[in-house]
């Protein structure tokens, strides 16, 4: 399957206001007395997680914990893809119990991977509540999952792809719409 | 992105037969299952609906429950069968079971035989996946498996490690699984063990051979100290226990002039006075109850590797 | 009915014949052997490109009956040596009964003349049961044509029980057939004791095993004046014991298996156990030794132990199986392959090892077209290729690591006693 590049969603600069957005809004919406930690889903949205902790620090001068989770695991599709993924393991060395877990990715899609990751954080304890952040909104969900903290909405059809390139991992900071040829 | 996939393989017949891609898959995958045995919820859905069934031919509390464990923790569905050894001569083939294990659509095998080559015949006759855990002289991948990923852990690497493995090679499927997997990731290994003990041209596997304790101990970063079979019919003339204890126990005198934080391992049950002492079985060098926890993660990683290999490879 | 088999290279060792002649059967003997024999009323049969030979003659063949027909019959066993171009085949007392006793040989006698498609000669055991503990009565046996005697599957432990067999043997006029194997040596061993062994975690059988007893064998027989024949050899010291013995001129003859030259203990290692077999698959140095054995005389028979087994006997794990190879069907073609095509051995040679050798050493009348020796020929076609396949073989039993592999060389026409068994590959 071969992708072409149709248009640029967000640039570097762009990325950035939107991140920085998303931290004003977190700790607008926090709770007084309440422990808010960041959990990012392997591996963009651990990268952006770490990011947002950090503006979160430099707004509210305290950075909360982060951690990365690993949900190959908890997958409801093992069984039917074709190519058997690598389970990397999971990093979340601090209590989740009644604390705020933020759960960050880059993209939200159809909503499985974050039905898989919120299975995964229970295993790990009892939040006292969990939101979700993510950088992109593609629409198209399959299960009933919304996120509260969103970078930019994109209406997409299902031949596009969204495609997040960060420092990180992928060299640059950008979020690119392709579409399948 | 499609990632290659490593893991192809429907079963674990032994090291052998492994690459050091493959070696190194299985190790990286036992790190994250690692994790998972730290939690509160020591569970993942990886394998939920899958059936495991241990075949236990010879009889192991700890290796059955080891894998019992491993298969439970990935939500797996496990069976446990005993056969003893009278009603092997007047009941089923070994092949004959594994068809009809296979008629109740169960997922994976576990067998363990007296027989080496057990479970290659069983991988051959039947689709379900077939886990090796332990046959005969032949081969215990998972126990070579942990004990690599032990020593990964402690002391970093495998590659360039001076490993020496003491004890009764001949016999022992541990020595000849561990030597496959250290060698092919480069570590450099030594064997050591009374001269009838030491098996026809196992130089030719890349080890350094000798019938002098000292001479294994010496630059050693890790020992693996076999246990002394007693009771498994070898036909071969055996050191009195005094005398093996004298010549190849490890006590603490002998780990005096090695390196000070020398690694000692053993596959258990240790028989104690016999090839360590109770002092360095309790010791600060001994990983042997780390290796029992590692076992756990090893094992989930395999049974999650052999349980997702697609109908295709069947 | 009278038959003219034309234009073949007739090969017969026992009159130094290597040449293309046309042979004439009548009144179930060779009657006339020429260069362009003309016979209207014979039955003409074209054979110009193949290798017409002496009835080729399989010393060493298990046939199972009596007592285990499920692995093979004197009917199946005699349908499979037809395919495999033997005329004679020598069958093993190691029967349940053992042929032990002249009781059994006469039953035994009554089997063949209803079942047998080729000459199906007995050898007697020598110690009753087989046992090792009590000498069988030669004498007797012999009244009931046996061509010679073995324990086979065993060696006789007693020493002086087998000196007391050499002379038995020796007064009777027939030739001792020994498995040579100290069976304390092999313990309980399943494959050739070596790296490979090492390797698989399987217990070993050494070469001592097998060249010890042979030199106390040699040893008795050279004692008591006598002939031994060396069953089975596989190794290369084993060749070398025999080869000092001939030299001091010992009346010691030797055979081995093809598969001692075509295989070696590297088979074993993933656990087949159609490679299970005693003696052992060697190692390459093994097998090389066997073949300058077989190109410098020292091994004068290929004889191919053909050793039936069901499956669900063999489909067992390793140790646990019985050990043996189905043969007749295969032995020639791995021959061809290993030894005409490996430039070990030329046709003659090959021919000597398969028919005349065992011939002279078993006292048989056969193993020549000589006129008016009963007519018992095999031609083989040198250049006929095939695929050994499961289904189609005539044995009962498929216990054989040669399924599936390639051959070259073929028997395409048989005749036993004068009478076609065999034409175009088809059995009559």
């Amino acid at each position: 399957m071969k992708l072409k590049e149709k248009a640029k969603i967000l640039d570097e600069l762009a990325m950035d206001k939107a991140l920085e957005r998303m931290a004003h809004e977190v700790i607008e919406k926090t709770a007084p007395g309440v422990q808010t930690v960041v959990v990012g889903i392997k591996s963009r949205g651990a990268y952006i997680g770490n990011r947002l902790a950090d503006k979160i620090k430099n707004i509210s001068g305290t950075r909360p914990n982060v951690g990365a989770l690993d949900i190959t695991l908890y997958r409801d599709d093992l069984t039917q893809v074709s190519e058997q993924p690598t389970v990397h393991a999971t990093e979340i060395d601090f209590d989740i119990d009644r604390k705020r877990v933020i759960l960050v990715d880059d993209v939200l899609f159809t909503g499985r991977t974050i039905r898989c990751a919120l299975d995964a954080l229970i295993d790990f304890g009892r939040p006292a509540e969990i939101q979700l952040a993510v950088l992109i909104d593609r629409g198209h969900r399959e299960l009933p999952i919304r996120a509260d903290y969103v970078g930019k909405n994109v209406p997409t059809s299902m031949k596009e792809t969204v495609d997040v390139r960060l420092k990180e991992s992928d060299g640059k900071d950008e979020v690119v719409l392709c579409e399948k040829v | 992105m499609s990632q290659k996939t490593i893991w192809t393989k429907k079963d674990l017949l032994g090291l052998e037969y492994l690459s050091k891609e493959e070696i190194e898959h299985i190790l990286y995958t036992a790190a994250s299952f690692k994790e998972v045995t730290t939690r509160q919820v020591k569970k993942v859905p990886a394998l939920r609906g899958k059936t495991v069934v241990n075949l236990f031919y010879e009889p192991s509390t700890r290796t059955r429950m080891s894998f019992e464990l491993a298969a439970k923790r990935l939500s797996a569905d496990v069976i446990n069968m005993e056969i003893e050894a009278s009603s092997v001569k007047k009941g089923e083939t070994l092949i004959d079971t594994g068809r009809n294990i296979e008629a109740l659509k169960i997922d994976i095998i576990v067998v363990r035989h007296s027989c080496s080559g057990a479970p290659n015949i069983l991988a051959r006759s039947v689709k379900s996946s077939v886990v090796n855990a332990g046959d005969g002289w032949h081969e215990h991948p998972t126990q070579a498996l942990l004990d690599m990923f032990t020593l990964k852990s402690k002391l970093g690497r495998i590659e360039g490690l001076n490993v020496s493995i003491i004890g009764d090679i001949a016999h022992s499927r541990v020595a000849r699984s561990n030597i496959w997997g250290l060698t092919k990731l480069g570590a450099k290994v030594t064997v050591c063990a009374p001269k009838m003990l030491i098996p026809e041209g196992i130089e030719k596997m890349g080890v350094k051979v000798t019938s002098k304790l000292d001479e294994a101990l010496e630059g050693a970063d890790a020992i693996n100290v076999l246990r002394m079979q007693f009771e498994r019919d070898s036909g071969a003339a055996f050191p009195s226990k005094l005398e093996y204890f004298k010549d190849f126990g490890i006590t603490k005198e002998r780990l005096k002039q090695c390196k000070p934080d020398i690694v000692v391992m053993h596959p258990g049950p240790i028989n104690r006075g016999i090839e360590m002492s109770s002092e360095v079985a309790d010791g600060k060098n001994s990983v042997i109850l780390e290796q029992v926890t590692n076992g756990i993660a090893v094992r989930m990683a395999v049974l999650y590797l052999v349980g997702l290999v697609k109908e295709g490879a069947r | 009915m009278k038959y003219l088999i034309k234009g073949g290279r007739v090969i017969d060792p026992s009159r130094d014949v290597d040449g293309v002649f046309d042979i004439l059967v009548s009144d179930g003997k060779i009657s006339e052997i020429g260069p362009s024999i003309q016979a209207k009323d014979a039955k003409e049969i074209d054979v110009s490109g193949m290798i017409v030979a002496p009835g080729l003659i399989d010393m060493h063949v298990h046939l199972r009956e009596p007592g285990r027909e499920d692995e093979e019959t004197v009917a199946t066993g005699t349908r499979a040596a037809v395919k495999g171009g033997f005329t004679t085949v020598v069958c093993m007392p190691n029967t349940e009964p053992a042929l032990d006793n002249a009781d059994i040989l006469r039953k035994l006698k009554a089997i063949v003349a209803k079942d047998a498609i080729v000459n199906v000669l007995p050898a007697g055991a020598i110690t009753i049961g087989r046992l090792g503990k009590e000498l069988a009565d030669i004498k007797a046996m012999v009244k009931e044509g046996i061509v010679a005697i073995s324990d086979d599957g065993s060696s006789v432990e007693d020493a002086s029980l087998m000196s007391k067999a050499l002379n038995g043997a020796k007064s009777a006029g027939i030739v001792v057939i020994e498995h040579c194997e100290d069976a304390a040596l092999s313990g309980k061993g399943v494959m050739n004791h070596g790296f490979v062994s090492t390797k698989a975690g399987l217990r070993g059988i050494s070469n001592e095993s097998e060249y010890k007893r042979i030199e106390r064998d040699i040893g008795l027989a050279e004692k008591a004046g006598a002939r031994i024949h060396i069953a089975h050899v596989s190794c290369k010291e084993s060749v070398e014991v025999i080869r000092k013995a001939k030299k001091r001129g010992v009346n010691v003859t030797a055979e081995t298996a093809p598969h001692y030259f075509a295989l070696t203990d590297e088979c074993c290692a993933t656990y087949d156990t159609n490679t299970k077999i005693n003696p052992p698959l060697r190692t390459a140095e093994d097998v090389a030794a066997i073949k300058i054995a077989l190109a410098d005389g020292t091994i004068d028979v290929i004889a191919s132990d053909h050793a039936p087994h069901t499956d669900c006997e063999k489909d067992v794990e390793f140790d646990l199986a019985p050990f043996g190879k189905i043969g007749l069907e295969s032995s020639l073609g791995v021959s061809v392959l290993e030894l005409i095509l490996g430039k070990v051995l030329t046709w003659r040679q090959l021919v000597e090892k398969f028919s005349t050798n065992p011939a002279r050493i078993l006292g048989l009348k056969s193993g020549t077209l000589k006129r008016g020796a009963s007519a018992d020929i095999t031609v083989i076609d040198p250049k006929k290729e095939y695929t050994i396949k499961a289904d189609l073989l005539e044995s009962k039993s498929r216990n054989s690591p040669f399924i599936g592999r390639s051959m070259t060389g073929r028997a395409v026409h048989m005749f036993v006693s004068g009478e076609p068994v065999m034409l175009n590959e088809k059995i009559l």
